[in-house]
């Protein structure tokens, strides 16, 4: 990795990159979910461009840290930023969601490919990564666990016995990062199932617990290099998001769930984003 | 069945640092010798069972095989998606291994039953799923698990009960044990119900029938040529098994059967899908769903020589 691919300007560019290509994708294979990828995107971006120590050429190093990412509705944000950091060639990328293709609309583990688990079924991802946290912290490897989940996916009381395993057994191994974006598949979560006060639930559980602006690369990145919030805690970070962030007229907007931009819609989209790049 | 399986399992976990056993919260006392010898390997997550399958499924990924144990339902229902998706669809070396198969927990009623267990394990991709029939045998499954690739469920039960026990008949997992040979009909047992096959196959042979006997330990992958040899030997076939006699041991036989050409006549004896509100222990609930020694008995000779004078008219 060069040097200054961590820097903030650096990541902000990359983000517009991986936003770019995620259009592409979504628009090619008229699939859903463009909402759930952007609001995670510059999550992504923090961490596989110095947030974690993961690398193309380091697949299957024991001490490499294990991310999962467990809203695997949102794939083609991971398989961007897998690209991007140079895990998936540009074959595997245009390969998305087509048929006799290479990669599925949920992520399928492969970790020659950087993909440690499979995902798509919500509020699974943290009760695998405990368990990762957990032999890893038994084998006194210094690896860490990565899982980010969607908001949607704390209301799966699995997600919970996760939370209640990861504080008692002192998980200091394991951050979990929340898409708190606020909007889940039908709608806004204060009309579903209020999530508020986030940090408060998890500190009871005995977790150290942030809420960052999920947009913001200064706050990810400085999260992201004060972990563990709390020796002897597993760490929460509460990215707040827009779903749809990067693309006005896609922010916080339920139907960008579900809705692939047409002809009209993708332009405006990548002239917003591309003007992003130069940000 | 249930202390002998994991006095072994102890012994080989004080050998193997890698495996581990995870129970949700249950087992009293069965987990004693393995939290006395390697304490570091137990892990008692709490009444948690979809997080115990995850949890699993995290640690198998990190290099560990990892048992976990509940009561039936819980472990393979209440658990079940993360078992298809974590577990099997991973192809990890999780090992499953469910207490209470069919009416063993009696009076505690409908919620601790495991009848449908064999049915949703058998569909799960990659599962092996073996039920052992003794204590011993029991043994031999906790020695052959260790080096099993992949997911595996031990369904364990009762053992060695009405005298029929005892017995370390169990090679090898997916290898049929013929257990008794007779001409008039075939016998195809798992689990608790083997002993009862042998008790029955003993009654037939006094009104004259001879019957074999098949322990069919492994429901998956299921001894086929086992099957098709019984197909071409025997005009009655019966399965025999202490779950619904949807999908489990009499439908994957009844799948063999069907293909191999099987014109004889073929009977699943198991448990009806719509339960009756009875109370009672196993051998109470066995007799009133006719499972029991008498009740296999009559229903065969009933089978055998109704049909014999059938075809005799």
């Amino acid at each position: 990795m060069p040097e200054n691919v961590n820097s903030l300007k650096n990541h902000a560019k990359i983000a517009a990159q991986v936003r770019c290509d995620v259009l592409d994708m979504i628009c090619r294979t008229k699939g859903p979910h463009i909402g759930p990828c952007y609001s995670c995107v510059d999550l992504l971006v923090s961490l596989y461009f110095g947030g974690m120590k993961v690398s193309p050429g380091a697949l299957t190093d024991p001490e490499r840290d294990r991310f999962i990412f467990s809203k695997g509705h949102a794939s083609p944000a991971l398989y961007a930023v897998l690209h991007r950091r140079g895990f998936l060639t540009s074959a595997a990328i245009s390969g998305f969601a087509v048929n006799g293709g290479t990669l599925q609309q949920h992520p399928d583990y492969d970790v020659k490919q950087g993909i440690e688990v499979s995902s798509g079924s919500l509020g699974h991802g943290l009760s695998i990564g405990a368990g990762m946290a957990y032999a890893l912290k038994k084998d006194r490897s210094p690896a860490r666990v990565f899982v980010l989940i969607s908001d949607g996916e704390l209301a799966e009381g699995s997600t919970w016995e996760a939370i209640l395993f990861a504080g008692h057994h002192k998980l200091d191994n394991l951050t979990l990062i929340v898409d708190y974006n606020r909007m889940y598949a039908l709608g806004p979560a204060k009309e579903t199932l209020d999530l508020d006060p986030l940090a408060d639930k998890f500190k009871a559980f005995n977790w150290g617990a942030r809420i960052i602006d999920g947009h913001s690369f200064k706050d990810i990145n400085k999260a992201l290099a004060a972990l563990p919030f709390s020796k002897g805690k597993p760490s929460l970070i509460g990215a707040e998001t827009l779903k749809g962030k990067g693309v006005s007229f896609m922010e916080n907007e339920l139907s960008w769930h579900y809705s692939c931009p047409d002809e009209k819609e993708r332009t405006c989209a990548c002239r917003e984003l591309k003007g992003g790049e130069h940000k | 069945m249930r202390k002998a399986f994991y006095e072994r399992m102890a012994a080989i976990a004080l050998a193997n640092p890698d495996v581990n056993f995870l129970t949700g919260n249950l087992g009293y006392k069965f987990f004693d010798e393995i939290r006395a010898k390697c304490p570091a390997q137990f892990l008692d997550v709490g009444v948690a069972e979809q997080n115990m399958i995850g949890l699993a499924a995290g640690m198998a990924l990190c290099g560990k095989s990892v048992y976990c144990y509940s009561i039936i339902p819980f472990l393979t229902l209440r658990a079940c998606e993360q078992v298809r998706v974590d577990v099997c669809y991973h192809n990890l070396p999780v090992k499953l291994v469910g207490m209470g198969a069919g009416f063993t927990y009696g009076q505690e009623g409908f919620t601790h039953f495991g009848i449908e267990d064999l049915a949703v394990m058998r569909a799960m991709p990659g599962m092996t799923v073996v039920v052992p029939d003794t204590i011993e045998n029991a043994v031999r499954v906790a020695e052959l698990s260790v080096n099993h690739k992949g997911p595996l469920y031990i369904r364990l039960g009762r053992a060695g009960i009405h005298g029929a026990g005892n017995k370390s008949t169990l090679k090898a997992i997916g290898k049929a044990v013929l257990l008794r040979q007779g001409k008039d009909c075939a016998l195809i047992a798992i689990g608790n119900m083997v002993a009862v096959a042998e008790q029955v196959a003993e009654s037939l042979s006094v009104k004259g029938i001879k019957a074999t006997v098949i322990n069919m330990h492994t429901l998956k992958p299921l001894d086929e040529a086992a099957v098709r040899a019984c197909a071409g030997k025997y005009q009655f076939i019966f399965s025999l098994e202490e779950h619904s006699v949807q999908g489990g041991l009499g439908s994957a036989v009844a799948e063999v059967l069907a293909e191999s050409g099987f014109s004889g006549k073929f009977e699943r004896i198991g448990i009806p899908e719509k339960l009756d509100r009875v109370i009672g222990d196993a051998d109470y609930l066995w007799a009133h769903y006719g499972l029991s020694p008498a009740k296999v008995t009559t229903r065969l000779m009933k089978t055998i020589r109704g049909k014999c004078r059938a075809d005799q008219i």
